[in-house]
């Protein structure tokens, strides 16, 4: 897939409001970002000629030059630590790593650097730096493309870490996270960098905040991500049952938006969580947990999961058994005690 | 650079022998005498902090200290060889270096105290906080020379480690960045021999930590850590070639660590005695003293004047860490990010809560001896 940069130049001139792939919607936001702030850099492998491996950094090396988007040699951990000096020394970095299993020879950067450096000179270094990681299943990728290592980055306190779910909240989520004074980790839900939407680059996204992704009375699907059109699709098949189905757009793993979240369960009284990593130990566990003890009195059922299994992440022919689909959400939502079927 | 420049020598640069002789070099000039007074000074007051630092874990002062005896020339040349416009990087170990490039004793070991994690003004003095995972600073080194070339400033960044260190991928990731963009900065590694307890035999097969440097094309250099004369000429020079756009240098000091990796540490099991004995005689405090009074540049006053400076530096230390803190717990929460979460809040609201009542509590006895009044 190439995302033509002049094309997006054209809607650009045409309208205000363009329709365009999330991978565009990505790729608009680091133009901009670059334009409007001179100390924003691109950097990590295979971001300059090539555009990234899906694309997202795409023209920008031609267009703004290597100073401003470049090429390094293949070193994750290398790519965050130099980010990490360079955002001391005044720069806004905004790293790409390729994919969720990919980042893990970053890790210790991340954590026991970019995470704590505010805290650990008592906010006398920031780290206002992005790290972009194009995250999750659902694209038939081999072993350690498509794992989703969210749970580590929200464990690690100093973080901040969202996933858009839209082309829409991609670009007006990016155009945040480079913005923000702290660290993010943006992760990019692989399976929707091709899905289309409208995009208002005067739109402004504030990090940490949870979105309504649709209306209903009866239940509040909470997801993330990819999750999160597989939970509108969900809805659609419950409404033709006669169910009202909430979604909610998660958006913001940490901080996470409690006022939100518990104002919708409560409304609905029934909950279910969704999301494509393991279980166990997980965001979507964290999640369950703070909806149980903000909303207890009233729920009605007790509040569900659907993840992924708490096993390595699925080969390409068994990606289908393993993540959660229509129908495994359909089972979770039906066994929250409805009282007409009691 | 053609390859045969950037092998390092067989053999250490040395400009002052264990004697104190001086040595002649061809390529590198012995430092001069001002220069040599000012780096004699610094190892006095370096070898005072480390003793009285010592003395402060012992009295439970400090939790930890990690002691830099012996590598005192390393830590002095490594603050020297730099202006006050150039940054440093340093380790754990490296709070002599710290303390010379003027951050207060008390501030630097506010880390090794506990009260919290990096104590001083990074900015102010151009010193990154210490670090403590192993090689993962060189990484921030090259970020931060990056981009002060980007901006077309003349900053130079020295970034220290141990041998320990070398063997960790952030230390090759740091030199081949470094080398791949070509950016001012010096790797300075203090090769003391040991990681904890695990020789340098176990850490590399190679003639010398320095003959790595060929390896991502920029040169090597080995000198004598325990001669600061040498420390200043070889770092000096590898900062010029840095400022004039030369590119990065690894610079190996070899030296010894002379006592155990912290108080927590038994070197016993590890060292010979013999062996720490041989190294206490290529002291770099002696030699220089007996090379700077053979020259009759260090005169019994000016040995007075600076044991007096030191004395001055380890009495405001025991003042600063014999005093018992105030810290404020909300600082807990105060600096993870910029903006404070809602959890985080709700966190702290909760310890706050906990706080009041512990102060309650403590005021409690009072009450309890009171006939009338039981409330609770």
């Amino acid at each position: 897939m190439t995302i033509a940069h002049e094309d997006i130049r054209i809607d650009e001139r045409s309208s205000d409001v363009s329709t365009m792939s999330m991978a565009a919607a990505l790729n608009l936001a680091l133009a901009d970002a670059i334009q409007a702030d001179p100390e924003v850099v691109i950097f990590g492998e295979d971001v300059g000629a090539l555009g990234g491996v899906f694309r997202i950094t795409d023209g920008l090396t031609a267009r703004f030059g290597e100073d401003r988007c470049f090429d390094t040699p293949l070193a994750e951990s290398g790519i965050v630590g130099t980010a990490v000096g360079m955002a001391m020394n005044g720069m806004r970095p905004v790293v790409e790593l390729q994919f969720d299993a990919f980042a893990l020879p970053a890790f210790e950067q991340i954590v026991s650097h970019v995470a704590k450096l505010g805290n650990r000179t008592r906010g006398g270094v920031r780290m206002p730096l992005v790290i972009r990681i194009p995250f999750g299943g659902g694209i038939g990728g081999v072993e350690h493309h498509c794992d989703s290592s969210e749970a580590y980055y929200a464990h690690t306190p100093g973080l901040t870490v969202v996933s858009p779910s839209t082309p829409q909240d991609a670009y007006s989520m990016l155009r945040a996270a480079i913005a923000s004074p702290d660290p993010v980790i943006f992760l990019e839900p692989k399976k929707l960098y091709w899905t289309k939407g409208d995009v208002d680059t005067s739109v402004t996204a504030e990090i940490g905040t949870a979105r309504i992704a649709r209306d209903g009375t009866d239940v509040t699907l909470l997801a993330y991500g990819a999750a999160v059109p597989l939970a509108l699709e969900t809805a659609e098949v419950a409404a033709s049952e006669g169910r009202s189905v909430q979604v909610v757009d998660i958006r913001s793993l940490s901080p996470f938006d409690d006022d939100t979240v518990t104002a919708a369960v409560r409304a609905t009284g029934r909950a279910v969580v969704i999301a494509e990593a393991p279980g166990y130990a997980s965001v979507a566990s964290e999640i369950q947990a703070r909806v149980f003890e903000r909303c207890f009195e009233y729920l009605e059922a007790p509040v569900r999961r659907v993840t992924g299994f708490d096993t390595p992440f699925a080969p390409p022919k068994l990606e289908h058994w393993y993540l959660p689909d229509v129908d495994r959400i359909l089972d979770a939502i039906d066994s929250l005690h409805w009282e007409d079927e009691a | 650079m053609e390859h045969a420049e950037m092998l390092p020598r067989d053999t250490a640069v040395q400009l002052i022998d264990a004697d104190g002789s001086t040595v002649a070099d061809e390529t590198y000039a012995m430092p001069g005498t001002e220069m040599l007074l000012a780096a004699y000074r610094g190892l006095v007051d370096g070898r005072r902090i480390n003793d009285q630092a010592g003395a402060l874990v012992r009295q439970g002062r400090l939790a930890v200290y990690p002691s830099s005896h012996g590598q005192e020339a390393c830590q002095i040349g490594a603050a020297l060889a730099i202006s006050t416009e150039d940054w440093l990087f340093p380790t754990y170990r490296d709070s002599v270096a710290v303390i010379a490039r003027g951050v207060a004793p008390a501030e630097a070991m506010v880390l090794l105290k506990g009260d919290w994690h990096s104590g001083y003004d990074v900015r102010a003095h151009r010193v990154a906080p210490q670090a403590t995972p192993l090689a993962t600073q060189l990484l921030h080194a090259v970020g931060f020379a990056y981009a002060a070339k980007q901006r077309g400033e003349h900053t130079v960044v020295i970034a220290l480690c141990g041998d320990g260190a070398t063997s960790e991928g952030d230390f090759h990731e740091a030199m081949n960045f470094a080398a791949v963009f070509h950016v001012p900065v010096v790797f300075f590694v203090q090769n003391n021999e040991f990681a904890i307890s695990v020789p340098l035999s176990r850490q590399t097969a190679a003639p010398s930590l320095a003959h790595k440097a060929i390896g991502y094309g920029m040169p090597g250099r080995r000198v004598d850590g325990n001669d600061v004369a040498a420390v200043l000429a070889v770092l000096g020079e590898a900062v010029d070639r840095a400022r004039s756009g030369g590119g990065p240098t690894l610079v190996e000091a070899h030296t010894y660590r002379m006592q155990a990796h912290t108080n927590a540490d038994d070197d016993t099991r590890y060292r010979e005695r013999d062996e720490v004995r041989a190294w206490a005689a290529r002291d770099p405090l002696t030699r220089l003293r007996t090379h700077l009074t053979g020259v009759g540049a260090l005169t019994a006053e000016l040995e007075a004047e600076y044991a007096a400076g030191a004395e001055r530096i380890a009495a405001a230390m025991r003042e600063a860490l014999n005093a018992d803190s105030d810290l404020d717990p909300e600082d807990l929460f105060r600096f993870v990010t910029e903006t404070r979460s809602p959890q985080l809040e709700e966190q702290w609201q909760m310890l706050r809560g906990e706080i009041e009542r512990t102060r309650t509590a403590d005021a409690a006895p009072t009450a309890q001896a009171t006939p009338i009044g039981g409330s609770r």
